[in-house]
């Protein structure tokens, strides 16, 4: 199967296989009018299978949303055909409005204005919480 | 530099040894700080009924010396305009020196606390947190026990639900050789997550049983709750639960003499009034106590803002 190479935007490499939809969802990609390549259970010498996501546009993703979902993942960065920075994301400290409450009880419930933001509270369980309610979200 | 208290895990343990301290040296020295917080305005914005928590705000304030303005009931103030808490925080600190805060919303206080210029205390979000109901129960564990360490402590009642549970046990779990007894019906146990994060995490000896009977002869303090209305979406589950343990002197018989009983009221039925002449009865010493801890904290805090 072939994917024409990207000449600038962003290649998401290295994801857990089954997680780029998600990912996909979370980062919005649907609302984009440019080309994005989807491309599962790829054959990946250190995951055995993985997922990668291809965007042939220059745009800014949320970062913690990338590492949210997988932090494993990598983020390739293409200018003119070339690979111009790699980076690893790790699992991000906060995440605002890219998870929301769901307890009818949080404040958040009520103040529309406030946004949803998530605190990575267990690490080695990748635990998030509402820093209001302190419900742990929903993976 | 101001400073809030929105959850018990805001006080190191220093500080609340610290607190005891001065609401023990109030209970000796009252007069010692009758003008201690003269000039100085507390607000109490109350968006949710209380009786209890919001006098005993106000007595701690008028104590000090200080004057109280208020807010009681979401429905007068301009909460009920469609006022976001933040702006309702902006606002009042534009009028006084500390904000003593209740609200319906779990992270309500919260919020207030990153909008104020002022210091807010958290007088009880929702289900979630109420620091200086903890701050009481620790006066009140301070001084019929004399200290933190190798107590058993028997929780009894709605530990799902009760706000005051989750804080103590978090407290609680700071001091060394504490050991836990849950004791509640099934539909109302303590939920995992507490179990899991404060006391697993730990390393917190505890047990659950549905026995209160049974678990009474071991127990250094009993602390009961009350199964509350508020909580449930299901009146239905509220009725069928909200009798499962009533306190009464027959099942105090096995206890130990020197048990203190201890719960955050206000109580409906689930300590027998007959309850209350017991020695071992702790918890309008309870309300006294956490009156000092209030006045304590509001020192505390005021001081720390450079307001005193």
């Amino acid at each position: 199967m072939n994917v024409d190479s990207i000449q600038n935007g962003i290649v998401i490499d290295h994801i857990r296989a089954g997680s780029a939809m998600k990912l996909y969802e979370l980062l919005h990609l649907g609302d984009l009018d440019a080309p994005v390549a989807i491309m599962k259970n790829v054959t990946s010498k250190k995951l055995g299978k993985k997922d990668i996501i291809k965007i042939d546009a220059e745009l800014s993703v949320d970062l913690a949303v990338i590492g949210y979902v997988d932090p494993e993942a990598t983020v390739n960065i293409i200018k003119d055909g070339e690979l111009v920075e790699k980076r690893k994301i790790g699992m991000p400290e906060l995440l605002t409005n890219v998870l929301f409450c769901k307890n009818p009880r949080c404040v958040t419930s009520t103040e529309q204005e406030l946004p949803h933001v998530f605190k990575l509270t267990d690490r080695e369980r990748r635990v998030y919480r509402c820093i209001y309610c302190e419900t742990a979200a929903g993976k | 530099m101001k400073r809030s208290v929105i959850d018990i895990s805001d006080l190191s343990t220093e500080e609340i040894r610290e607190l005891i301290r001065v609401a023990e040296d109030i209970i000796g020295h009252p007069a010692d700080y009758e003008e201690a917080c003269r000039h100085r305005k507390l607000a109490t914005l109350f968006f949710e009924p209380s009786t209890r928590t919001r006098l005993s705000f106000e007595a701690a304030m008028y104590e000090l010396g200080g004057n109280v303005i208020s807010v009681a009931g979401g429905n007068t103030s301009s909460a009920a305009k469609g006022e976001s808490i933040a702006d309702t925080a902006k606002t009042v600190s534009c009028y006084a020196d500390i904000i003593a805060m209740r609200h319906p919303k779990e992270g309500a206080a919260y919020v207030a606390a990153q909008n104020a210029s002022i210091p807010v205390i958290n007088a009880g979000d929702g289900g979630h947190c109420h620091p200086t109901q903890t701050l009481a129960d620790l006066l009140t564990i301070w001084r019929e026990k004399g200290t933190f360490e190798n107590l058993t402590i028997g929780l009894c009642g709605d530990l799902k639900f009760g706000r005051t549970v989750h804080s103590l046990i978090q407290a609680m779990s700071r001091y060394a050789g504490v050991r836990f007894v849950l004791i509640s019906p099934e539909e109302l146990k303590l939920p995992s997550y507490v179990k899991k994060d404060v006391l697993a995490a730990k390393g917190i000896a505890y047990t659950q049983t549905t026995d209160l009977l049974g678990a009474m002869p071991d127990l250094d303090i009993l602390y009961m709750t009350r199964v509350q209305r508020e909580r449930f979406f299901n009146e239905e589950d509220y009725l069928r639960l909200k009798d499962s343990y009533i306190l009464t002197p027959q099942k105090l018989a096995n206890a130990k003499k020197d048990l203190s009983v201890m719960h955050p009221l206000p109580r409906v039925n689930e300590i027998s009034v007959a309850v209350d002449d017991d020695p071992r009865a702790a918890y309008f010493k309870q309300v006294l106590y956490g009156k000092y801890m209030r006045m304590a904290l509001i020192l505390k805090l005021l001081k720390e803002a450079g307001r005193l």
